[in-house]
């Protein structure tokens, strides 16, 4: 249950990240400097935000000539909407360490 | 978006395990024991009774909702923006004891299903199905 998901919520925790990262799912591949125009922060502060977006999986970087430019990985939010595949996975693992725990009880 | 503000969805689990009710019983109802195969908590076997249980990775806020010894276990599971009811029934079978877990919860949509306001969640979650809706 911990890792993707909560990579994902921390990342977009922060409203400036969400809003940079619900701008690219909106308005498609942009640069830092478009972006930059619209945050309201400075470059530097969209940039460290955009790193922090593509840790999480978030969002994809282009580089041509000086630019890079950003794309957004819709696809890494799956896992939040389809919450019962991540817990499915975590019950059965819960279940295992039950079983192994149910038969430690027996000594 | 088309979905009633009704839909939920929901984890079954079922196993059968080759212990007796009373045993596994104790296993889910213990705090000592809970701690073994789930996450360290304050649970107490008494309805209303709020407990969080907790994870290197954060915690899970919960409230016991119904207990019949040996047989029925339910308790309310809040976290990371998720509002869910976990229920656990134990038959007794052949082998031992068939156990099975429901997890019900609510779709991202439903705003009033979700306590994430304080993370300014709700808006967000608002659009994801959205977002999602177009993923390739």
């Amino acid at each position: 249950m911990p890792t993707p998901h909560d990579v994902i919520f921390s990342a977009l925790a922060d409203p400036t990240r969400r809003g940079i990262f619900e701008r690219l799912c909106r308005g498609g591949e942009q640069t830092v400097g478009g972006l930059t125009a619209l945050a309201g922060v400075s470059q530097p502060a969209v940039s460290k935000h955009l790193g922090v977006l593509k840790k999480a999986g978030l969002v994809l970087d282009r580089h041509e000539g000086r630019q890079t430019h950003y794309t957004a990985r819709r696809q890494a939010l799956a896992p939040l909407v389809d919450w019962t595949r991540q817990m499915t996975e975590f019950w059965e693992s819960r279940f295992d360490d039950l079983d192994d725990l149910l038969k430690r009880m027996d000594q | 978006m088309t979905t009633t503000s009704t839909e939920t969805r929901s984890v079954v689990i079922e196993r059968e395990f080759a212990h007796a009710p009373d045993k596994i019983w104790r296993a889910l109802t213990q705090p000592h024991l809970i701690a073994e195969w789930l996450m360290k908590n304050d649970f107490v076997p008494t309805v209303d009774h709020r407990f969080t249980l907790t994870g290197d990775w954060g915690s899970v806020d919960c409230k016991v909702l119904e207990i019949e010894p040996q047989r029925a276990l339910a308790y309310s599971w809040d976290a990371m923006g998720l509002e869910s009811v976990v229920s656990w029934t134990l038959t007794p079978s052949a082998a031992g004891t068939h156990v099975r877990m429901e997890q019900a919860g609510f779709r991202p949509d439903q705003q009033q299903a979700f306590a994430g306001a304080k993370f300014g969640w709700q808006k967000f979650l608002g659009n994801l199905d959205e977002v999602v809706a177009r993923i390739d």
